[in-house]
């Protein structure tokens, strides 16, 4: 059991990686790559949301899409539900731990409408996992979300002091950036696990 | 009738979702494996766009303002399920080589920063043509990306096989790395030839969040984006 677990975190985290092989979170992959400190902070608002909601969203569909047949309306409960969550989980943090949403806050809106936290509520629907096992699913993807901004975010640092041809400035450099990031975890595909 | 057609031409060349206004990010990336996946990714998403422009713009003085976000994802989500169930019956090829990215078209930002920009501001007619022209530049952009991801990685387009059989495919081209280099490189060719894009100011200035810009009062961007597109 536990090492099934442990092996749904590897997949999620590295070798399905959200960012860099399921292209989920791409918006802001690119734009909140900056500095590692943000990008930080939002890698862990991200695992916080996608836990979250990977929960809810399970609870939602093993006790009332699947039991009263609904499951063509996963889409539309699902984006309500994450997008209601958020608002619930900001003022709850506001409210409840300050230092925290000081940290988070500003993230939190950001997240709403990063199609990974929808994407993995709707993977763990079609993997048909259990309440544990989507939680897992939920927090390894958000921290391999974290590991890639982080790392792009590493990366930009210090490309901004490189001399790089005009054309590729912006948004051409970080995207190869991303995609030099991506064959680097094509690597992981070939572990046997 | 020349409103329409500027609709149109602003939505293919001067404001191109993909290339121009760098929305969508997500399915540009992830399902141009091939010619074919682009065109049919474009087209599911034109069919959305048309019809929640229309909605949107037809509702647009019923919704009120405080509430019309969660409105506009209401009204999206259920066009795109009802497109999920529609794709599913009849191109079931397609439907399974596309899988969740259909489902996401919900959040695809052009969807939701096009209701804000421009259909709850214009009439129902105005705001269809919006959506076909928002809605052909995206499938010409993701049919071309797909078409030379498709030709350098497998050698074929649209499935059928062009290069001589001495080429080899480069397969990394097909596979993830492949869309981060390809969309790489076109982009920094129109900046070579100085085509106007918001790419490099859309990763400078408003974060690159496309979705967030458009859907999130709090970011600080939602009226400038607004604005700007």
């Amino acid at each position: 059991m536990n090492s099934s677990l442990m092996l749904i975190i590897i997949t999620t985290a590295l070798v399905n990686n959200v960012v860099l092989s399921q292209f989920l979170g791409i918006c802001s992959f690119l734009g909140v790559s900056k500095q590692i400190k943000t990008s930080a902070s939002l890698g862990a608002a991200v695992i916080f949301v996608i836990t979250i909601a990977s929960a809810v969203a399970n609870l939602l569909y093993t006790f009332l899409l699947k039991p009263l047949d609904l499951t063509y309306l996963n889409t539309i409960v699902f984006i309500l539900v994450i997008a209601t969550l958020v608002q619930i989980v900001e003022m709850f943090l506001k409210k409840v731990a300050p230092p925290l949403y000081q940290a988070l806050g500003i993230y939190l809106p950001l997240i709403t409408t990063n199609c990974a936290v929808l994407g993995v509520a709707l993977t763990n629907v079609q993997d048909e996992y259990n309440f544990l096992e989507s939680v897992t699913a939920g927090f390894g993807t958000g921290v391999g979300y974290t590991i890639a901004i982080v790392l792009l975010a590493g990366i930009r640092e210090r490309i901004d002091e490189s001399a790089i041809p005009a054309p590729f400035r912006g948004a051409p450099v970080v995207l190869l950036s991303a995609a030099l990031m991506s064959i680097a975890f094509m690597g992981f595909s070939s572990l046997s696990l | 009738m020349n409103q329409y057609m500027e609709r149109i031409y602003n939505g293919v060349v001067k404001e191109n979702p993909s290339l121009v206004l760098m929305l969508g990010m997500c399915p540009t990336l992830a399902v141009t494996t091939s010619a074919i996946n682009g065109l049919g990714m474009g087209v599911s998403s034109m069919i959305v766009l048309i019809f929640s422009n229309m909605i949107i713009s037809a509702l647009r003085n019923v919704i009120p303002d405080e509430v019309r976000l969660p409105a506009y994802i209401v009204i999206t989500a259920s066009l795109v399920t009802i497109v999920d169930l529609l794709m599913q019956a009849y191109t079931p090829g397609l439907y399974d080589s596309l899988g969740i990215y259909i489902p996401l078209i919900v959040v695809n930002c052009i969807i939701l920063g096009r209701a804000e920009a421009y259909a709850n501001k214009h009439t129902p007619d105005l705001a269809a043509f919006d959506g076909i022209g928002m809605g052909l530049g995206f499938t010409i952009a993701l049919t071309v990306i797909g078409l030379v991801r498709e030709l350098i990685g497998a050698g074929t387009a649209f499935g059928f096989t062009i290069l001589p059989e001495s080429v080899p495919p480069i397969a990394i081209f097909v596979k993830a790395p492949g869309a981060f280099l390809v969309i790489a490189f076109i982009i920094a060719i129109m900046n070579g030839v100085h085509i106007h894009t918001e790419a490099n100011k859309k990763v400078e200035g408003c974060d690159g969040c496309c979705a967030t810009c458009s859907v999130s009062h709090d970011s600080g961007c939602s009226d400038k984006e607004a604005t700007k597109a």
